[in-house]
């Protein structure tokens, strides 16, 4: 008998789990780094697929979150000696990811409660981790909330409250606008679907940005021949100092 | 127009580098230095990093190096004896100077050093050429002119391993040479720079010699070393972006044309004291970033291993 709920329960679950599901668009799927790359906006857009009538209670809202490779950073403090601003303290903050866009459908704390953000590390501040700090360091919480001031200024961190616009509770669209100075890898796009706070449905999906042409093989070139490219480098210098030069003697000759 | 630079990581305008370019290269021609003690100052002004500027710096001196020797080669004005000793000097220079720059990179500290190095260097040789430029200014103003004073050249010649340079017509010990050499070299690496503002002054005051072989000496010298550099920055610390180097060398060989036309019809002394004064202002910003409280006190560094 108590087998047989067992089984009931996990053939329910998933049901009542996937009730209201994301069916998700993507402007592009990949953002491409070329030569003249000059940021670039991703269109993300959607609907959510249910079987039940939109359930009562308080509205649907969402949230899409553009993430970054994470990867450690080294912060460094700077502190007065000898009359000169030096790197002092330094603190390696394990997991920061390069870039983080946070957009949502009503301002943060509205759609997310402070639960759900520690389970599904949705905020930027629970996105960074740092374990393992340095006891001797003073204040090494100044320095994760110094890479999201930092990384704010540069527009690489942000949180853009009530740009997704949800019609009907059914269709979402936003807009998530990316720096030119993105750092390469697999993005992924999570749309979190929520009702009073709580978490009722996620998505994810992947976005590569890449290096594509000339920058990808000068950079990869530059990584794993280095001898080569510096030789590539300076051969390639040097006709254009010469050629240039040249040109304008003969110019000046005519 | 926007482009992205494959190993600096950032998009700067491209337009904004022909420009600097350009404006060096017209102060290098005016002035008929390298260019590259003002070049990367400027690069990290613009958001270069500090690191990628120097490489990459070095990589372009090779360059706007290479014709300049050319021309000397015709005209029969390098000493290959006394650059091939120079020479010696500079690449072990060069090497010492790689290996503290990425020892200091380790300890977060490169980005000091540089700006260091370069207040102190811009510092000095900005003042002496102020001084001496408004000397040269006031003397030619009394018409008057009293003969050079003869060096003093006795604890030189006193020093073991002498060698014959025919060409600078000296017979002198190799070991001033080499320290010279070893010195530029270690700048050359450290400051992405190719050191012929300090070489210049050396070879003619300390090791006596003529003044039509120095340039021609000298640009032979910093072609070497600063392509050993460019190696070494490019195998140890992926630095050198050619896209960068490029992009300023094109618009520094054209400056240089232009620089060099306007530096022959203007007075020499004037042009100096306007070098020495633009010398002390990018001398001055720097040590002022390094003296005043910076509006962010945290950095992010490269993604740091343990």
């Amino acid at each position: 008998m108590l087998r047989l709920i067992t089984l009931l329960c996990l053939i329910c679950m998933p049901a009542y789990a996937t009730e209201e599901q994301v069916v998700l668009g993507l402007s592009q799927d990949r953002v491409s780094i070329t030569a003249n790359f000059d940021g670039s906006e991703i269109l993300i857009f959607g609907a959510v697929k249910r079987e039940a009538p939109i359930p009562e209670g308080p509205p649907l809202e969402v949230i899409v979150s553009v993430v970054g490779p994470s990867e450690p950073v080294t912060v460094r403090r700077k502190e007065k000696r000898f009359g000169i601003w030096v790197n002092t303290d330094s603190l390696v903050v394990d997991l920061a990811p390069s870039f983080y866009a946070v957009a949502t459908s009503a301002p943060f704390d509205d759609v997310l409660t402070h639960t759900e953000d520690l389970r599904y590390k949705v905020s930027i501040e629970r996105a960074i981790r740092s374990v393992g700090a340095e006891m001797n360091i003073r204040g090494a919480q100044d320095f994760s909330e110094a890479v999201i001031r930092i990384r704010e200024d540069e527009g690489l961190y942000s949180i853009r409250e009530n740009t997704v616009a949800v019609d009907e509770q059914t269709l979402f669209r936003t807009s998530i606008d990316m720096p030119s100075d993105l750092t390469e890898g697999d993005y992924s796009a999570r749309i979190f679907l929520t009702r009073g706070g709580a978490v009722v449905s996620t998505f994810e999906t992947a976005i590569g940005v890449r290096k594509v042409g000339l920058e990808r093989i000068l950079y990869t070139m530059s990584r794993e021949q280095p001898i080569w490219y510096g030789l590539m480098s300076l051969a390639i210098a040097i006709a254009a100092g010469w050629g240039a030069s040249t040109a304008f003697r003969l110019l000046r000759e005519s | 127009m926007q482009i992205y630079l494959p190993i600096a990581e950032v998009s700067v305008n491209a337009f904004l580098l022909f420009g600097l370019g350009g404006m060096v290269g017209i102060l290098s021609g005016m002035f008929g230095v390298g260019g590259g003690f003002l070049m990367t100052p400027l690069l990290f002004f613009i958001g270069i990093p500090p690191a990628v500027a120097v490489a990459t710096e070095a990589n372009q001196i090779v360059a706007s190096s290479f014709s300049g020797v050319l021309a000397h080669f015709r005209r029969r004005t390098v000493d290959l004896r006394m650059g091939t000793v120079l020479l010696i000097g500079g690449l072990a220079g060069a090497a010492l100077g790689v290996v503290v720059f990425n020892y200091l990179k380790s300890l977060g500290q490169v980005d000091l050093l540089v700006k260091l190095c370069y207040v102190v260097f811009l510092g000095i040789i900005g003042s002496l050429m102020f001084i001496e430029s408004l000397n040269a200014i006031r003397k030619s103003r009394k018409a008057g002119t009293t003969p050079p004073k003869r060096r003093q050249r006795g604890w030189i010649h006193a020093m073991p391993f002498k060698m014959r340079f025919r060409t600078s017509g000296l017979y002198i010990s190799v070991i001033p040479p080499v320290i010279v050499g070893l010195f530029v070299g270690v700048l050359s690496a450290i400051m992405g720079v190719g050191g012929g503002f300090i070489m210049v002054p050396a070879m003619i005051y300390l090791l006596g010699m003529p003044t039509k072989v120095v340039v021609g000496t000298s640009l032979f010298q910093i072609i070497f070393v600063t392509a050993f550099t460019t190696m070494l920055h490019a195998t140890t610390n992926y630095t050198v972006d050619v896209v960068l180097a490029v992009l300023l060398l094109v618009g520094g060989v054209v400056g240089a044309q232009f620089g060099t036309v306007i530096g022959a019809r203007m007075p020499a002394e004037q042009l100096r004291v306007l070098l020495a004064a633009l010398v002390l202002v990018v001398c001055g910003k720097l040590a002022l970033d390094l003296l005043l409280q910076p509006s962010e006190l945290y950095s992010i560094g490269d993604a740091g291993g343990h």
